[in-house]
């Protein structure tokens, strides 16, 4: 009886078990509080409780004379040694005023949570006690907080070197945006409010850093998304050289942005260990956290519409101020701009579009990137402008959208902001997320529920974005100070096993098993004889780091090119070893063999051995099997999908019960569709935070009143739905697997989904606008006042 | 002033000279150095601290190290002894119920909690018991079915 064995299943595309997790589930992976050194100290840091005031004095003999206190240092101490901390990101045509950002305030303190001094101790108890021992003498000035206001004639001022607070003024423009609203026959507008938000990577910041004055080395253990940057901005501001500077990201506890930037509190650790030539560890509190390290959005929105009456768009027009808080951090300006107004079309043919963006000082904490960062505040307006259109024009949201998608098309559309993007298949997205959610019968539904006086609410909302950052020549000619390829290095022991060492940084995205995949499936061997090693600058090849959703997309390119290397030369020393010609090599499951004699074969272990003691090797081969490759991408990539949502809202309280969430993402092809459907869940969750309970709240006097977790609601376990996770697969045509990036995707379709759904629920009400976070008290106001009306 | 305690960890005993004012939490991260309990708010809201004590999950930052004098505390170093996880381990793996792990330790003790007293939760019930643990990465979903997993796999 003939037996059928069954194909080997492929191990790309397969949902195996992560290879980081068991050091994770046994905790004894070790993140950078985990870590002591022999003769550690500790530091804390004095912040300003004011949002702007000038410092008379600081006294610290009190501190100083503290158990356990070694050092108090303040800003004065820091002159010669540290220089200012540089903004990476000058986004050209946009006179961009970069204001000096001091390591340790000076003169005056511009946001509550500016660091004023640091005391360093024996223990991290000493350290805290001490701390409360400085005197500070502060002459409290006028504050400013919203990013409208603060442009405003009379608004106080910041920096001398940014009159009226204005940090930049960028613009984009494609197609002629006043004739498009001239023969208009709808135009809609909408005042839209991303608020402030604080990205809450359960891990607080944190450093260690052991200098070592004998041979000026310092080594830097850091919470970080990107060490290989850190060391270069560490050595610009310190002057240690780069080859004498080590960067380790050990485990890290989430970034989701707010850990790609360089803050005050790691060159302020760095800066005692210099002077103290001990080690010196520095961890954040929570409160510390939310008052010093980076929030994200702080967007105020006006957008306008130009439309057909049927529904077809002609243009946009949008004015947009950008908080950036009291000084540009590190990758702040390209955020409200590059990565926001270039995505305007989204997935739509669009003819005209015109933003002006004006990035703004305000006495608050500086904002940086959070997860999806400038892409959710674009997929928000686009998306919830469309509602109001449909809404004006009396047709379906859904079919609103359809009307204006682009055709599927496989390699390049040029959308009307200058971008090309790579592959797209919208329409496709939308009806599987219609169908699997039933769209027809939820609308139904929902007619049944109105006449019960039950408020049920359907939101959709697609998007495209831009990630996989993406081709060092755009880098470098839209301001980023930098490149955004990525290396790989494949090297194979005598054994047969192998390690891989990539420049970016993952901290819980699961690249130490999908790299293992790649390697695993291009080369026949298992995953778990494949080591992938990230986050050390002293072994780890040049990378820009882990974030825009880039490092599957452009490290992960530069492995399958370093791979397919490995495999060449495998092919060409099994034909040397064989005495076969080269192009009789074939090569299947891990098999070198010559054509048609599958017996004649030499595995990739017997190629790893032979190549490794190199006793044969062909006239010219260098002994080894190892590859390197450096990949800069040849454009981004363009993930996409449609998401759907439904609630439903308690008019009397404004309650609302998220029901249902349908996210269909296409990332091209899935490496692992377990770790991408995990990314998805966790991008979702963070965006609907974004619509229905985060904000981060200052008083006029810059006060952060949401100054803990204890004030600032994060999703919790108890208030959502499960996520109903469907894919479509587009490849893209330029990356050599044809994947995409899959890490921000969620959170950039999942705030307007559900917004979108409370309005619609609201629609009795007439309800076109409520502010997020869309609290119970919110919702219950904005329909008490249309009854009101 | 310093206070002896002697607290049994993970089986072990740990004589100690403390400050009073030592939180559990530091005792077992710097006193005795089992650093896997993580530590993610000052205000006791994140559950990353989580701990068994006498077999009750606590909050291993709302408990002073004076109050677990005599005391037996499991932390996550405890589950997997011999290197092999256990099952409810297992099933955080299997389930990919982590993605950075910060959160982990302290909701697998939230989860062991609810599954000594209901051995067989509903998703509402799990994420009614996990309320207190905070995580930013998963979404919480990939967690629940964790949790169920371990709950099919008898975990109690
Ligand atoms: S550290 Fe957050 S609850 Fe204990
Ligand atoms: S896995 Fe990162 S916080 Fe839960």
């Amino acid at each position: 009886m003939a037996t059928t064995v069954a194909a080997p299943a492929r191990v790309f595309g397969s949902g195996i078990r992560r290879r980081e997790d068991p050091r994770l589930l046994t905790g004894t992976a070790r993140y950078t509080a985990d870590f002591t050194l022999p003769g550690q100290l500790y530091a804390a840091i004095l912040r300003s409780p004011h949002g702007h005031a000038r410092i008379r004095k600081i006294g610290s003999s009190a501190a100083k004379a503290a158990p356990g206190v070694v050092a108090v240092f303040t800003g004065a101490d820091t002159e010669g040694v540290l220089q200012s901390i540089p903004c990476a990101w000058l986004v050209p045509n946009s006179d961009l005023k970069v204001a000096p950002y001091p390591p340790l305030a000076r003169d005056v303190v511009r946001y509550v949570g500016d660091a004023v001094a640091v005391v360093v101790a024996e223990s991290a108890q000493q350290a805290y006690d001490a701390v409360e021992l400085i005197d500070v003498d502060y002459q409290p000035l006028p504050a400013t907080v919203d990013p409208e206001h603060a442009v405003k004639p009379g608004a106080p001022q910041l920096h001398g070197e940014a009159p009226n607070n204005i940090a930049f003024h960028w613009t984009v423009a494609g197609g002629d945006v006043d004739a498009a609203f001239k023969a208009a026959e709808v135009v809609v507008r909408d005042r839209i409010v991303q608020q402030r938000l604080i990205p809450t990577a359960m891990e607080t910041r944190g450093a260690l850093a052991h200098y070592v004055p004998a041979t000026g080395e310092l080594t830097l253990w850091n919470t970080t998304q990107n060490p290989h940057i850190v060391r270069f901005i560490m050595s610009l501001v310190t002057g240690i050289p780069e080859d004498r500077l080590r960067v380790i990201a050990p485990e890290v506890g989430g970034g989701f942005g707010s850990k790609i930037p360089q803050i005050q509190g790691d060159f302020i650790t760095v800066f005692c260990s210099m002077k103290l030539g001990r080690p010196v560890k520095w961890i954040e509190s929570r409160s510390e956290n939310y008052q010093s390290t980076t929030h994200g959005r702080d967007h105020v929105q006006d957008v306008e519409l130009a439309a057909t009456k049927d529904g077809r768009i002609l243009g946009l027009r949008c004015t947009v101020w950008a908080g950036m808080g009291a000084y540009l951090s590190t990758a702040a300006p390209g955020i409200p701009t590059i990565l926001h107004g270039l995505m305007l079309s989204g997935p739509y043919k669009i003819g005209a579009v015109k933003e002006d963006v004006y990035g703004v000082y305000t006495n608050t904490t500086p904002v940086e990137a959070y997860r999806g960062a400038g892409r959710p505040e674009a997929t928000f307006m686009l998306e919830r402008i469309i509602d109001r259109l449909a809404d004006e024009i009396g047709v379906d949201p859904v079919e609103v959208r359809r009307r204006n998608l682009i055709p599927p098309f496989d390699n390049g559309f040029d959308v009307i902001t200058g971008l090309k993007y790579d592959s797209g298949n919208y329409k496709g997205a939308l009806d599987k997320a219609l169908a699997h959610a039933g769209y027809e019968q939820l609308r139904a539904e929902q007619a049944e529920a109105r006449k019960k006086g039950r408020y049920l609410g359907i939101g959709v909302s697609m998007y495209v974005e831009i990630c996989g950052l993406g081709p060092s020549q755009v880098a470098g000619a839209v301001g980023f100070q930098g490149g955004l390829w990525e290396s790989a290095i494949v090297r194979f022991h005598p054994s047969g096993k192998a390690h891989v060492f990539i420049g970016s940084s993952p901290h819980g995205q699961g690249e130490e098993t999908t790299f293992a995949q790649i390697v695993a499936d291009e080369l026949g061997v298992s995953v778990n004889d494949v080591k992938v090693v990230h986050g050390d600058t002293d072994i780890t090849p040049m990378g820009w780091g882990t974030y825009g959703s880039r490092t599957t997309a452009v490290s992960g390119a530069a492995l399958a090119i370093a791979t397919r290397k490995i495999k060449e030369k495998a092919r060409l020393l099994t034909s040397h070893l064989l005495e076969a010609a080269v192009e009789d090599i074939d090569y299947a499951n891990g098999k070198f063999f010559v054509r048609g004699f599958p017996d004649r074969h030499k595995t990739i272990q017997d190629i790893a051995l032979m190549a490794n003691v190199a006793w044969n090797m062909p006239q010219g081969m260098e002994p080894g099997l190892e590859a390197t490759t450096s990949y800069d991408p040849p454009n981004f990539v363009f993930p996409f999908g449609a998401h759907l949502a439904v609630v439903e809202v308690q008019p009397e309280t404004g309650h609302i019960e998220l029901k249902r969430y349908v996210a269909v993402d296409d990332c091209g092809p899935q490496i692992n569709p377990m770790i991408v459907e995990g990314q998805v869940h966790g991008g979702v969750v963070q965006g609907i935070g974004q619509a229905l309970w985060e904000q981060a709240v200052y008083d006029a006097n810059g006060q952060l009143l949401t100054g803990s977790l204890a004030d600032y609601a994060i999703p919790r376990a108890d208030v959502l739905p499960d996520i109903e996770v469907l894919s479509t697969v587009t490849p893209s045509p330029h990356h050599p697997l044809g994947v995409k990036g899959i890490g921000e995707a969620g959170t950039i379709a999942s705030t307007c989904t559900v917004y979108n759904a409370v309005i619609d629920a609201l629609e009795p009400f007439k309800v076109q606008s409520i502010q997020m976070p869309l609290t119970p008290e919110r919702v219950w106001r904005a329909i008490a006042e249309r009854k009101g009306a | 002033m310093k206070l002896s305690v002697s607290i049994q960890v993970n089986g072990r005993t740990y004589d100690r000279e403390i400050e009073p004012r030592l939180l559990l939490v530091h005792f077992l991260r710097d006193s005795i150095a089992l650093t896997g309990t993580k530590i993610g708010c000052d205000t006791s809201q994140c559950g990353a601290c989580t701990v068994l004590l006498d077999d009750v999950a606590v909050k291993a930052c709302t408990c002073l190290a004076a109050q677990a004098d005599g005391c037996s505390v499991t932390t996550i170093e405890g589950l997997a002894p011999d290197g092999r996880l256990n099952a409810l381990q297992e099933a955080f793996w299997t389930k990919h119920g982590l993605q950075c792990g910060f959160c982990t330790p302290g909701m697998i003790f939230a989860a062991q909690a609810l599954l000594r007293v209901n051995g067989n939760p509903s998703p509402e019930q799990i994420r009614h018991a996990l309320e207190g643990n905070l995580c930013r990465c998963t979404g919480y979903q990939n967690i629940v079915r964790s949790v169920q997993a371990a709950a099919a796999a008898g975990v109690r």
